[in-house]
C-alpha cells in the first residue's frame, strides 16, 4: 500500500513536470519557430529596444528553454530572484513568475481566482449529484414508463445543449426579463445574500448539463446491476425492495458514478471555462481565456498547472477510493 | 461481437436444417445484418439518422440552398437595419420572405444563409477531427493492446497524460499562438486544418483506451492463434484478423464522438479562437449575438438551436447504433 502510494505520488510529479514542459514549449518554442519574441509580449510592441533587452535579461528569456524550465521549477519549490544589474526582484515560493500584462506576481492572482471557481464547482456538484442520480435511479426502476422516457428525453436534450447557450437563455429569461436572479456581481465577503442570488443561475446551468450526463449514466449502470445474480439472491432471500435497491444495488451503481464524479470535479476545479466566460465569473477559466488572448504566458502556465494538478490529484483519489468502495479491488 | 466477420459458420448448420422447413427459409445473418434490423426497429434513432442525413445534405448543397432562398453569407445589407441603432429594421429580427431568419444586427448579413453555411464548418470540422481521432486511436490502441510490454506502457502513459491536460485551455492556447500564415495555408483554411488536427489529437486517447482494452481480450482468441500458427505475419493479424472485430466498438465511439466535436468547435468559435470571421460558424454567430441579445433575442436563438438539433440528432443516432451493435442487446 505504501509502496503503491509512493509510486503513484512519483508518477503525479512526473506528469506535472511533463505538462509544464509542454506548456512551456508551446509558448516559448513555438513563437521562436515562427519568429516572434516572447519578450515582446511582455513589454508590448512599441517599447524601445533597450527596455526589451532589459526585460529579456531580467526574466532570463535568452536562456535555452530547458534552463528556463529548470529555473521555473526551482522557483516553484524554493522561490526565485530576478536580477538585471541593480534591478532585483524577489519572488517567494511558490513562484509562478510575474504576469506579463499587469506585472503582478502570478501566485496571488491564482489564489484570488481559485475561490470563484471552487464556489461555482461546489454549488453545481451538490445540485447535479442529487438531481442526476435520483433521476437515473427512478428512471431505471420505472423503466419503459412515460416517466422514464420523458426524463431520459430531457437528459438527452440536456447533454446536447451548449452551456453558453443555456446560460445566455437563463440570463435573458430569469435575470433580464423576470428579474428573479441577479448577475454574479457581489462577492461572498461583500454581501452573502446577493452573492448567493447571483450564483444561482451559473450553478443551475452548469448542474443541468452534468445532471443530464449523470442521469443517463446512473440509469444504464443501475439497469445492468439489477440484472446481476446477487440482486436475484437478495430478492430470493426475502429482502424488501428498498433494501435490495438502496443497499445492494446502489453500492455497485455508485462505483462508476464516483469515478466519473472524481474526474469531473477535478476538471471543473481547474476552471469551468465556458460557464465562467458566459456569466463573467472571474475564476480560473475566465482568466485563462483572457490571459491567452493577451499572450500572458506566466498566467497561462500557472492556470494550466493548477488545472492539471487537480485532474491528476482527482485521478489518484478516485483510484484510492476504489479500494474503499469496491472490496474486489486491491491496490498493488 | 464474438465471431470474426467473415465467419460463416452460423450459416452452415442452418443450411443443413433448411430443407425440413420449406415454408420459411432460414438464412445466415451476419452481426451487421442483425444490427441493421435492430436499428430499423428503433424509430427514434432512425429519426436522428434522417436529421443527420438532412444536415449533411444542407451542408453539401449550401450554395444551392442559399442561392434559392437567401443572400450570400458575407453580403452586407445595411439598408435592412435601423440606421440609428444598427438593429434590424423590421419586427422579429427583420424576418421576412426575403430574409427568412432575419438579418444580423450591426452589419445586416442574412442570418439564414449564415446558419446554412455554418453547417458546413460544423460538420466538416466534426467529421474530420473524428476521423483523425479514430485513426490515431485505433492505430495506437491496437498496437498497445497487441504488443503489450513497453509499447503498451508507453502508449498508455501518453494517453493518461493527454487525458490529464486541461484540454479546452490547451486547445485555446495552441490555436492562439498559431500565426495567420503557416506552411502555405492561410485564413480560414488554416484555422480549419488546425481545429481538425487539435480536436482530433486530443480526442484519440478516448478511442485508444477502448481499442486497447478490446484488443487485449481479442488477442487471446483461438482464431488469432490459428492465424499465427498458419504463419500469418504481425501486420496481417493486426489489420486483417483483429481490426475487423474492432469495427463495432470503433463505429459506436466515432458516432458518439462527432456530437462532442460539434460542441467543441462551436465552443472554440464562441470563445473567438475557432474559425475566423467572416467565415460563418454557429459558435461565432452566438458570440456576436451575446452583444445584442437584449435588443434582438431572436438572433441568439437560431445558432443555438442549430447546434442543439445537430448534436441531439447525432446523439440519438449514436445511441441507436450502440444499442444495435451491443451483443447483449438489453433494451
Amino acid at each position: 500500500m505504501l509502496a503503491y502510494l509512493i509510486r503513484r505520488f512519483f508518477a503525479v510529479i512526473v506528469m506535472l513536470l511533463v505538462i509544464t514542459l509542454v506548456t512551456f514549449g508551446i509558448f516559448f518554442l513555438f513563437p521562436k519557430m515562427i519568429g516572434t519574441d516572447p519578450a515582446l509580449y511582455f513589454v508590448g510592441k512599441q517599447s524601445d529596444p533597450a527596455a526589451i533587452e532589459g526585460i529579456r535579461q531580467k526574466m532570463g528569456l535568452d536562456d535555452p528553454i530547458l534552463v528556463q524550465f529548470g529555473k521555473f521549477v526551482v522557483g516553484l519549490v524554493a522561490g526565485r530572484t530576478y536580477a538585471n544589474g541593480s534591478d532585483v526582484t524577489h519572488c517567494a515560493a511558490p513562484c509562478f513568475g510575474y504576469s506579463f500584462k499587469t506585472e503582478q506576481e502570478v501566485w496571488p492572482l491564482l489564489t484570488d481566482w481559485l475561490p470563484v471557481t471552487l464556489s461555482l464547482a461546489a454549488g453545481a456538484v451538490v445540485l447535479w449529484v442529487i438531481g442526476g442520480v435520483a433521476t437515473g435511479v427512478i428512471s431505471a426502476l420505472k423503466r419503459g414508463t412515460v416517466l422514464d422516457r420523458s426524463a431520459m428525453g430531457i437528459a438527452l436534450a440536456g447533454v446536447s445543449l451548449p452551456i453558453y447557450f443555456t446560460g445566455m437563455l437563463a440570463i435573458a429569461l430569469f435575470s433580464d426579463q423576470l428579474g428573479w436572479f441577479g448577475r454574479p456581481e457581489a462577492t461572498f465577503a461583500d454581501d452573502p445574500a446577493k452573492w448567493f442570488n447571483g450564483m444561482i443561475l451559473p450553478w443551475v446551468s452548469l448542474a443541468f448539463l452534468y445532471a443530464a450526463m449523470y442521469a443517463r449514466l446512473t440509469r444504464a449502470t443501475m439497469l445492468e446491476v439489477l440484472n446481476e445474480d446477487y440482486i436475484r439472491t437478495a430478492r430470493a432471500k426475502g429482502l424488501t425492495e428498498p433494501v435490495v435497491i438502496g443497499k445492494h444495488a446502489m453500492r455497485s451503481t455508485m462505483t462508476p458514478i464516483l469515478t466519473v464524479l472524481g474526474l469531473d470535479l477535478g476538471a471543473l476545479m481547474g476552471g469551468a471555462v465556458l460557464t465562467e466566460y458566459t456569466f463573467s465569473l472571474h475564476g480560473l477559466g475566465y482568466s485563462a481565456v483572457r490571459a491567452i488572448s493577451e499572450h500572458d504566458l506566466p498566467v497561462i502556465l500557472g492556470i494550466t498547472l493548477i488545472s492539471a494538478f487537480f485532474v491528476v490529484a482527482a485521478n489518484l483519489i478516485v483510484d484510492l477510493m476504489y479500494a474503499v468502495i469496491d472490496p474486489r479491488v486491491r491496490l498493488s | 461481437m464474438t465471431a470474426p466477420l467473415h465467419d460463416t459458420s452460423a450459416a452452415g448448420p442452418a443450411a443443413v436444417a433448411a430443407p425440413e422447413v420449406p415454408q420459411k427459409a432460414i438464412e445466415g445473418r451476419s452481426p451487421w445484418k442483425i444490427a441493421w434490423i435492430r436499428l430499423k426497429r428503433d424509430k427514434v434513432a432512425l429519426a436522428g439518422g434522417v436529421v443527420v442525413l438532412l444536415l449533411i445534405l444542407v451542408a453539401l448543397f449550401a450554395p444551392l440552398i442559399v442561392g434559392l432562398l437567401g443572400h450570400p453569407p458575407e453580403e452586407l445589407h445595411e439598408d435592412m437595419l435601423d440606421p440609428l441603432l444598427g438593429l434590424p429594421a423590421g419586427d422579429w429580427g427583420g424576418m421576412s420572405g426575403d430574409f427568412l431568419l432575419g438579418v444580423e444586427p450591426v452589419n445586416g448579413r442574412d442570418v439564414f444563409s449564415r446558419i446554412v453555411y455554418g453547417a458546413r464548418i460544423s460538420l466538416l470540422v466534426a467529421f474530420l477531427s473524428a476521423f483523425v481521432a479514430v485513426g490515431l486511436g485505433t492505430f495506437f490502441g491496437i498496437i498497445a493492446g497487441y504488443f503489450g510490454g513497453w509499447v503498451d506502457a508507453a502508449v498508455s502513459r501518453v494517453m493518461d497524460l493527454l487525458l490529464a491536460f486541461p484540454q479546452l485551455l490547451f486547445i485555446i492556447a495552441l490555436i492562439s499562438v498559431i500565426p495567420s500564415k503557416l506552411w502555405g495555408f492561410e485564413g480560414s483554411g488554416l484555422r480549419i486544418a488546425v481545429l481538425v488536427l487539435v480536436i482530433g489529437f486530443f480526442g484519440w486517447p478516448y478511442i485508444g483506451r477502448i481499442v486497447r482494452g478490446q484488443t487485449l481480450s481479442l488477442r487471446e482468441r483461438e482464431y488469432v492463434e490459428a492465424a499465427r500458427s498458419l504463419g500469418a505475419g504481425r501486420m496481417y493479424i493486426l489489420f486483417r484478423e483483429l481490426l475487423p472485430n474492432l469495427v463495432a466498438p470503433i463505429t459506436v465511439y466515432s458516432t458518439l464522438m462527432i456530437p462532442t466535436n460539434v460542441l467543441t468547435e462551436a465552443a472554440l468559435s464562441f470563445l473567438g479562437v475557432g474559425v475566423k470571421p467572416p467565415t460563418p460558424s454557429w459558435g461565432e454567430t452566438l458570440s456576436t449575438a451575446v452583444r445584442t441579445y437584449e435588443d434582438d433575442p431572436l438572433f441568439m436563438i437560431f445558432p443555438g438551436v442549430a447546434i442543439f438539433i445537430t448534436v441531439l440528432a447525432f446523439n440519438l443516432f449514436g445511441d441507436g447504433v450502440r444499442d444495435a451493435l451491443d451483443p447483449k442487446g438489453s433494451r
